[in-house]
């Protein structure tokens, strides 16, 4: 049980600017998610914490104590990687006790720890197996397990479920979940799948090249992504944007009034979730289908508008299109994102 | 193309066993003719030692000579003792190459692998001097050192190939259990790479078993002799004992084959276990 305090941290490779200046407080028992596209930092700031990566600048401290000074094993951590990396000569028993029996700990309560983790995780069947006679997903327990064991304050996982499939994916999340529940401690969570991050995370953090784009919880980051990349990273169709004009307080598409803004008058980025659109007689999105698809329970319409910008809509499967259809779609005064030239959101 | 398979099956089992034939047949000349007289060598080389032709003479002579297993020790102490250095030396090596960073890697990594470039019988005269000026001429200890340096590049150069491809986040989970860097060498990637061990051992084992050029030169003492230079004591400027040279010759294979056992074990279990996903 304990926080991470993140003060400054700065990595470079060679020239290579990786990480630029991460701040960040994570509470005691928080599930801290770091997400972004591929080569923003993420491993590199979870390696650092682990003590696998040196800093260039910065501190770290866990539980009130700074570590950045100390080896991987006495920080207090574990972490689960993202290619398992099980000792694949050793049996999931041997797996699970390595740590352990390194550090000398006695025989007992070796044994005591190593068969509640592998309770707690559904492993007891498996515990003579070597790691290749295991499944992509109890791999991933066991190597869960090696963490448990060890009895961390705070967990780190680095794209743990990124080599499942995508049906063992939704599993192990849920079972992941209810292990933060049950275990109640500090974790952080890399990954780059969006959907993961709003399922798991107490609070986000959006990496885009190396800085913290925002930090928030999942709700914050998607009801007001502070820019365009947040708005367009969390969400799932991602949100459309169109280009827009400001005229005296009121954001106009083509002259087709949109939404109300505190935005001065110029251009401006209009940004609409899929799903927060909806078919209406008077919306000002007045354009023609160009792709349907009818997914069974909901239907994705792509409308070219008379301006030639496109969005897409998440609609119910009540009503089918054809493309060419002339369509009009609507939006409330509430779900819609206005963002400046600079990308950055219009506080209303 | 049940029957195209099949007898694309045949074809590569002929083609094989005639490989193994050919392979297999101055071996198998050496040993049936170890078993004759002298005579019966001569008058018929690849006939059976059945009945007159029969003669173990030749065992006799080699195991009755008292100096024989003492060249047989010497091989075998020499042959060990240079095939643990090489492997120990090569691993942590290109272990050191392929895990860390350090000013100079590459260029020292360069070094350490031109040798395979460099025959080293070409320094055989300057290694003589050396030896020599050291105080270990006519020692094991020579042919050890040579056989080394000897082994050391070509070990290196495939250790390094398949020390890389050793998954960096297994040797980073061993650090966060606590390992220091020699234990995850010795506990995490040394049993990750036993298959390339085993093959390394196998080639670097036989050039060195089977030399006469070093133990010739380097120590050819009457105490430090290896089994080939022992065999010579049976070839003699007028007439050549025969028997006794193919006896012994029959007797050194077997170490060999020992070993080669020993290690091609290692070596399909490795090959089977990377043929199965995981
Ligand atoms: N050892 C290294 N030497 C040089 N550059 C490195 C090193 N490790 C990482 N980098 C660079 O640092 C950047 C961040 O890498 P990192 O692995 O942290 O990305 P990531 O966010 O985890 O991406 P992914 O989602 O693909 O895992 C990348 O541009 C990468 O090329
Ligand atoms: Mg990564």
């Amino acid at each position: 049980m304990a926080t991470l305090e993140l003060k400054g941290i700065k990595k470079s490779f060679g020239s290579t600017d990786v990480i630029h200046d991460m701040n960040l407080d994570v509470n005691d028992g928080e599930l801290i998610v770091f997400v972004g596209p591929s080569g923003c930092g993420k491993s590199t700031m979870l390696r650092m914490i682990a003590g696998l990566e040196t800093l260039s600048a910065g501190q770290i401290s866990i539980g009130g104590k700074r570590v950045d000074h100390l080896p991987p094993t006495d920080r207090g951590i574990a972490m689960v990687f993202q290619s398992y990396a099980l000792y694949p000569h050793k049996d999931v028993r041997g797996n699970l006790g390595f740590a352990l029996k390194h550090a000398k700990v006695p025989q007992k309560e070796i044994d005591e720890r190593v068969n509640k983790a592998s309770e707690i995780l559904g492993l007891s069947d498996l515990m003579k197996r070597k790691p290749r006679e295991l499944s992509g997903g109890q791999r991933q327990r066991v190597a869960i397990g090696r963490a448990i064991v060890r009895e961390p304050d705070v967990f780190l996982f680095d794209e743990p479920l990124s080599n499942l499939d995508a049906a063992l994916r939704v599993h192990m999340r849920v079972e992941l979940l209810k292990l933060h529940q049950r275990l109640r401690n500090t974790m952080v969570y890399v990954t780059h799948d969006q959907v993961e991050a709003m399922t798991l995370a107490d609070r986000i953090v959006v990496f885009r090249e190396g800085r913290v784009e925002q930090v928030g919880t999942p709700l914050e980051l998607y009801r007001q992504p502070m820019n365009t990349f947040v708005a367009g990273f969390i969400g799932s169709p991602a949100m459309n944007f169109l280009m827009a004009r400001v005229e005296d307080g009121t954001v106009k598409l083509a002259d087709t009034p949109v939404c109300k803004t505190s935005a001065n008058n110029g251009s401006v980025k209009l940004g609409i979730r899929p799903e927060h659109l909806a078919l209406s007689d008077d919306g000002p999105f007045d354009g023609k289908v160009s792709v349907f698809e009818h997914l069974g329970g909901e239907s994705f319409l792509h409308l070219t508008l008379n301006d030639n910008q496109t969005m897409v809509a998440k609609l119910d499967g009540e009503r089918s299109f054809a493309p060419g259809d002339q369509c009009r779609l609507g939006v409330r005064q509430e779900y819609c994102h206005v963002f400046d030239e600079s990308e950055n959101r219009v506080v209303e | 193309m049940l029957v195209k398979q099949r007898i694309s099956s045949v074809g590569i089992h002929a083609v094989l066993i005639a490989y193994s034939v050919l392979a297999l047949f101055p071996l198998a000349l050496i040993v049936l003719n170890s078993f004759k007289t002298r005579k019966a060598i001569f008058r018929d080389p690849t006939g059976l030692p059945l009945g007159e032709s029969f003669s173990a003479k030749g065992y006799d002579s080699v195991l009755s000579n008292s100096d024989f297993p003492l060249y047989f020790g010497n091989s075998l102490t020499v042959t060990v003792v240079s095939l643990v250095l090489i492997l120990l030396l090569g691993a942590m090596a290109s272990h050191a190459l392929s895990e860390y960073r350090f000013p100079g890697d590459t260029f020292l990594g360069l070094y350490l692998v031109l040798g395979i470039m460099v025959p080293i019988r070409l320094g055989t005269v300057a290694l003589l001097e050396l030896i020599v000026s050291m105080g270990l001429a006519n020692t094991l200890t020579a042919l050890i050192l040579v056989y080394t340096a000897q082994g050391l590049p070509i070990a290196i150069f495939i250790f390094t190939e398949f020390l890389r491809s050793v998954s960096k986040e297994i040797k980073d989970s061993a650090r966060i259990d606590g390992l220091s860097e020699y234990r995850i060498f010795f506990e995490v990637v040394i049993p990750l790479v036993r298959p390339v061990i085993a093959t390394v051992a196998v080639f670097s084992m036989i050039p060195i078993w089977n030399d006469l050029w070093f133990p010739l030169i380097l120590s050819p003492g009457e105490e430090s002799r290896t089994v080939t230079l022992g065999v010579q004591q049976f070839i003699g400027q007028y007439t050549v004992n025969w028997g006794a040279v193919l006896a012994s010759l029959s007797v050194a294979i077997l170490p060999v084959l020992v070993m080669y056992v020993i290690f091609s074990k290692q070596l399909i279990r490795g090959i089977t276990a990377g043929a199965v996903k995981g």
